[in-house]
């Protein structure tokens, strides 16, 4: 068993930004625009670093598929206690094609090729929204998956993992090695001080090739258009109880 | 008189490296400030020009301390503003 835990982060349009659709409709603006670590996926960074600081895995790796600048959301997962990084180089035309499959092939094979015991990776990205890659992932290794996990223990060779469903809570126990992807009460993910980012300088980010695992990133979906959201409707005001009756009546509600 | 001068900026010396990272993290985790990075530059500035000529270790230590706290409560306000929104946008109440 090595003990080794797997992160995936990936790299977002900061959540406070206003989105802007690019003029042609072929996707949102990102130049100049301020990214950060999907919030997600700092709460998959924060768990894997609390298993290693209860001493109940050995190494936390944290990775992420992009351009030059994933490495700097790797590098805040480091400063957050990862012991180092991988980086996927994937630009171009293929990043902007890169979706869960092509995500979850990547991590399956780093899963193999770093012999790692879990993979923790937040449950969605704020920017697709498209909650796969952790399912893919466990898919493609056939390994057990504790998803909307809000709740994670370690049980000897076992994990036991509380899951945010509809209607309230499930519990599962799953074998390891396992997939597991963070839910919002999952924990309180540290900031990257000042300090903490100072020393992460010195750990160590691998670059890697999607070739190089053996990974195929072809597409097989196509953005046809990015629209705004339909422009939100002027609210009515009414003077009476009667006349709000009466409004509902009209529109069919009642 | 040399000697005094000396003994003074010896006992100031070793806090002056902890209150310039005091004010190098500040400086950092105030860019993200929702008034802007600049208005907190601009006031972090002013609370640490005025205090500049303060002497006595325990009053400069309890500065830091407070400095410090501020860091944290900085910490927290971000981390509420980024959990509220997600609550808002993901999770039906």
């Amino acid at each position: 068993m090595s003990g080794r835990v797997l992160v995936g982060v990936k790299r977002v349009i900061d959540y406070a930004v206003k989105i802007r659709v690019k003029p042609d409709n072929t996707g949102v603006v990102t130049d100049g625009v301020k990214h950060s670590m999907n919030p997600f996926c700092e709460i998959a960074v924060e768990e894997a670093v609390k298993l290693k600081e209860k001493k109940l895995v050995k190494e936390v790796v944290a990775v992420s598929c992009g351009p030059q600048q994933s490495q700097e959301t790797i590098r805040t997962a480091l400063a957050m206690g990862a012991d180092r990084g991988i980086h996927v180089e994937v630009s171009g035309n293929d990043y902007e094609t890169l979706g869960p499959l092509q995500v979850s092939k990547i991590m399956a094979a780093l899963a193999k090729k770093e012999d790692a015991q879990i993979i923790i990776l937040g449950k969605q990205a704020i920017d697709d929204d498209c909650n796969q890659t952790g399912q893919m992932t466990a898919a493609l290794l056939d390994w057990p998956q504790g998803t909307f996990a809000s709740e994670v223990t370690l049980d000897g060779d076992k994990i036991k993992v509380v899951r945010e469903i509809d209607g309230g809570l499930e519990t599962i126990k799953i074998n390891t090695p396992a997939v597991l992807t963070a839910d919002l009460r999952l924990n309180t993910p540290r900031y990257a001080t000042l300090p903490n980012i100072m020393k992460a300088k010195k750990k160590k980010i691998a670059n890697v090739k999607p070739a190089d695992l053996g990974v195929n990133l072809t597409s097989k979906l196509e953005v046809l258009r990015v629209e705004d959201p339909p422009q939100r409707q002027a609210g009515m005001k009414v003077e009476t109880v009667e006349d709000l009756v009466g409004k509902l009546k009209e529109l069919g509600k009642v | 008189m040399p000697f005094c001068f000396a003994a003074l900026w010896m006992m100031a010396n070793p806090l002056r490296s902890e209150v310039v990272r005091l004010y190098k993290n500040l400086l950092y985790l105030g860019r993200e400030y929702p008034k802007g990075g600049d208005y907190f530059r601009d006031r972090l500035r002013a609370a640490f020009t005025k205090n500049k000529s303060v002497q006595d270790p325990e009053q400069i230590k309890a500065m830091i301390a407070r400095g410090e706290y501020v860091a944290r409560e900085l910490e927290a306000l971000y981390y509420l503003r980024k959990y509220r929104a997600m609550k808002k946008r993901y999770y039906e109440e």
